[in-house]
């Protein structure tokens, strides 16, 4: 039976459909069957980060209301044959799926997948009650800003209140240089406040740019954002992954003052 | 931490207590100063009539499922030998 996680944060902009992206792919490259589900409807957006775009026939809202087969809306990726993605509809609204669809749609993919991962909304409204209604298990993605973690210890108190039974944290877009001189929150402090277990911690890396650009997620390859992804997967699957040292090598003082090394 | 007497505070630290702060205060509506004078004066009452073990404490705000919060105090007693032998 599939594990449903929800990839969730509150606040907007902070990572979630990367973070979507990232950890689908890299499950994806471990062998496990994957689906991601949008569930931003009137705000798509996982498509475009996933390169599948020009693929959407039917979508999640054809999908709860019967127009079409489960297996009819979901795109199979470009470079994984066990990757799917479940776009969101562009012209409806939130009130289009109800939490009760939800689950029933994660209890049927559930049995073809060995991961299901739902790509939640910024806000708190019908939209996260919706993606977080048939979760196992959330992902917190916040970064280190007061204002992005003041929302994420919103959004892990709904998900205690609704009794979701596992919560980690993702600490994205930390400025290694910035925590160093103190003018950044560390990802330590993030976890000390929002007192859930760390998961991953992503450093804030130009890479993710040109790959959303490109929409191929960059997961697995050899930039410290691929490598931050690839250990959150291999933590999600239940290895003992240590973190990396963020500090070493390519460090910014050896990308400031030339190219010592 | 400054190396001559005057001291900057770093705005990583200063971002830190702030949010701490912000969200205490979201949660009861009062700061962690308040929130502490409050547990002390909870315990000073509890104490009059039973002995308690302020080690095994635990005061803290709890968000319910209907989107309210509540104050959750769990105050351990403390084991007395003469209650143990009356038993």
């Amino acid at each position: 039976m599939g594990e449903v996680i929800v990839v969730t944060s509150g606040k907007g902009g902070v990572g979630k459909t990367t973070t979507t992206a990232n950890v689908g792919t890299g499950l994806a490259k471990l062998d496990k069957k994957v689906v991601l589900i949008d569930t931003d409807i009137g705000l798509r957006n996982l498509d475009v980060v996933m390169g599948l775009e020009n693929r959407i026939v039917y979508n999640l809202v054809d999908v709860v209301e019967g127009n079409c087969k489960i297996k009819q809306a979901l795109i199979k990726d470009k470079r994984y044959n066990t990757l799917y993605l479940l776009p969101s509809a562009q012209t409806r609204d939130k009130s289009a799926v109800t939490p009760e669809q939800m689950q029933s749609l994660c209890e049927a993919l559930r049995g073809e997948f060995d991961y299901i991962i739902i790509d939640c909304p910024a806000g708190i409204e019908q939209g996260f009650k919706n993606a977080i209604a048939g979760a196992d298990r959330a992902l917190v993605v916040t970064t280190p800003e007061v204002s992005a973690v003041r929302d994420a210890d919103r959004i892990i108190g709904l998900l205690e209140a609704n009794e979701m039974k596992k919560i980690d944290l993702i600490v994205n877009r930390l400025r290694v240089d910035l925590v160093k001189r103190g003018e950044m929150m560390s990802s330590a402090d993030v976890e000390e406040i929002l007192a859930v277990n760390l998961i991953g911690i992503v450093p804030d890396d130009e890479n993710i740019v040109v790959s959303t650009n490109q929409g191929e997620p960059l997961v697995g390859t050899d930039t410290k954002a691929g490598t931050a992804y690839m250990n959150i997967c291999n933590r999600i699957i239940g290895e003992d992954v240590p973190f990396m040292d963020l500090t070493a090598k390519k460090g910014f003082f050896s990308r400031l003052f030339g190219k010592k090394n | 931490m400054g190396w001559f007497g005057f001291k900057k505070k770093s705005s990583g630290d200063v971002a830190k207590n702030r949010l701490k702060l912000v969200l205490s205060s979201d949660k009861a509506g009062c700061s962690p100063e308040t929130m502490e004078q409050m547990k002390n004066e909870i315990i000073q009452v509890i104490s009059k009539y039973i002995d308690v073990d302020t080690e095994g404490l635990e005061f803290r705000f709890r968000n319910e499922a209907d989107g309210s919060n509540s104050l959750l105090a769990n105050i351990p007693i403390k084991q007395q030998a003469k209650t143990r032998r009356s038993y």
